[in-house]
């Protein structure tokens, strides 16, 4: 992946986040506890569960839906990072090796399974954060999260890197151009260059954080940024919260894949 | 109105590598004036304009601002009365948004969130930016940026707006649109710039800087045809008054 696609990548999420939805519209807060919830709900399932875990794809699959969000976006973004995921999980089949039969006559090893969870695991959680910013915008997550408490110098750096982000990406495009231009062949691309540039790059990052805070200072800065919306938690928000809530709890207390099966079978019986 | 008086009196500033970029400042600008500040590359047009705001500190002289001498702890109360709009605007707006970049003034000057949210719009209708309150930073134009980078600072309502290059890097017209809004306001202004026609149309005095020194002060249009002067300052006369000659 080039450098141009994935920074367009970040700055399509960032848009997305502008829309009109019935998510987009919800407290930041709800939204944000709803995520770490899920995150927290999905990571707590033991290492060999697969099969449980799959109902929670109905969590980012109806945000998307409902939010407008294009889910072949979202499921190359997450694809762009499972490496780390795949790195992670790739020798539990070699380091696990004792063997269960997932149907009758079809055994693998266990460390097969394990390594599937983690995927499984890795998808839904990732899905859910980058559909978290997409329905809510950066700076909107971080006005939820200071309400909720998080200290504000926290909060500001997460604002700061947000605001920079682009400009910092930006720079190190033009870099990146002016490098390719003058280098032919592959004089000049190796990687004592580019730690060069990156060298480059963060002195010039600390000379405008420089001028940044002379620019808050000039303008009465004293340790926070203020801000003035004072969104009070709606009807909808807590019904949101009240919902997405129950359907972690039953899907993490009721076997519902079993359950279904049952059903089917007693249908069909 | 003695309250709007910016007075240097040699001034002198050393950085702390040593250089001494200013030696011996001395000018007084009144209520109402509009002055630009002109000189070549390193004279020390920006280490000026620091100390204009409390940025940086004299090392030796005094600055007063109002009745209120420049010293560490009139700092805050200086950056009241003198808004200084950077040349950068990717340094001057740093909110997530343009409403809340230039609500971060006046809410940090403890006014009452009715009253910001009058200030905020007041600023981005006299700047011609009021559509774009609710957009971030990042997908505004170069124009767009210069413009909402004032807002953020005549939201403050300081006495005295100095600017470091308004209008580099903009197109004609996003330019021309900033030289207008400049004439529009009745603050005393100080402008820094290397576009000498933009001193000619906002400034009516100029201050010519060499090597940390006043070298020349006095009416703008006076000082922008004296082409000798300019050419001992890296500069040249400014476009409109070089009068071309016909293509034959």
């Amino acid at each position: 992946m080039s450098f141009e696609t994935a920074y367009s990548g970040i700055g399509r999420l960032d848009s997305l986040s502008y829309r009109e939805t019935v998510v987009h519209r919800l407290d930041p807060r709800a939204k944000v506890v709803a995520t770490m919830l899920f995150a927290v709900v999905v990571v707590s399932f033991p290492k060999y569960e697969v099969l449980a875990l799959l109902p929670f794809f109905l969590f980012p699959v109806l945000i998307a839906a409902l939010g407008d969000i294009p889910a072949g976006f979202i499921a190359k973004k997450v694809a762009a990072v499972s490496p780390f995921a795949v790195f992670v999980g790739i020798f539990n089949p070699l380091f696990d090796p004792s063997t269960v039969a997932i149907a009758p006559g079809f055994p693998v090893s266990a460390g097969w399974i394990s390594f599937a969870s983690i995927l499984v695991k890795f998808a839904l959680t990732i899905s859910a954060a980058l559909l978290l910013i997409a329905t809510t915008s950066f700076p909107g997550i971080c006005r939820g999260l200071r309400r909720l408490g998080i200290p504000a110098v926290f909060v500001s750096q997460l604002l700061f890197l947000y605001r920079y982000l682009f400009v910092l990406m930006e720079e190190a495009m033009r870099v990146v151009r002016a490098r390719d231009m003058r280098s032919f062949g592959t004089r000049g691309t190796g990687v004592r260059v580019l730690v060069r540039i990156v060298g480059t790059l963060f002195l010039r990052t600390v000379e405008r954080a420089e001028r940044i805070y002379g620019a808050m200072l000039a303008r009465g800065f004293r340790g926070e940024a203020p801000s003035m919306r004072r969104e009070a938690l709606r009807p909808s928000d807590a019904l949101f919260l009240l919902a997405a809530g129950g359907f972690f709890a039953l899907c993490r207390f009721v076997p519902v894949p079993q359950a279904i099966g049952r059903l089917v079978r007693e249908l069909a019986g | 109105m003695s309250h709007h008086l910016l007075e240097f009196k040699d001034v002198r500033y050393r950085y702390p590598d040593g250089t001494e970029a200013l030696k011996g400042i001395s000018f007084l600008i009144t209520h109402g004036e509009s002055v630009g500040i002109v000189g070549a590359n390193g004279a020390g047009k920006s280490t000026l304009l620091l100390h204009m705001n409390g940025h940086l500190l004299p090392t030796s002289g005094f600055v007063t601002i109002g009745e209120v001498p420049l010293r560490k702890e009139t700092r805050p109360e200086i950056r009241r009365k003198v808004g200084v709009v950077f040349q950068n605007p990717d340094d001057q707006l740093f909110m997530p948004t343009v409403f809340d970049d230039v609500a971060f003034g006046p809410l940090n000057l403890g006014l009452p969130p009715d009253r910001v949210r009058e200030r905020v719009h007041e600023a981005l209708r006299q700047v011609g930016a009021l559509a774009l309150a609710d957009k971030p930073p990042h997908h505004l134009s170069g124009g767009e940026k210069s413009a909402v980078a004032i807002a953020t600072v005549i939201a403050m309502k300081p006495d005295i707006l100095v600017m470091d290059e308004p209008a580099a890097s903009l197109d004609p017209k996003s330019r021309r649109a900033v030289i207008g809004l400049l004439n529009t306001f009745a603050h005393s202004k100080i402008v820094a710039s290397h576009d000498l026609d933009l001193i000619l149309d906002v400034c009516a005095r100029c201050l010519v800087i060499r090597d940390g020194a006043i070298v020349a002060d006095g009416p703008a249009p006076e000082i922008l045809s004296d082409a000798t002067l300019l050419a001992g300052n890296n500069l040249e006369l400014p476009l409109t008054l070089q009068g071309r000659p016909a293509r034959a």
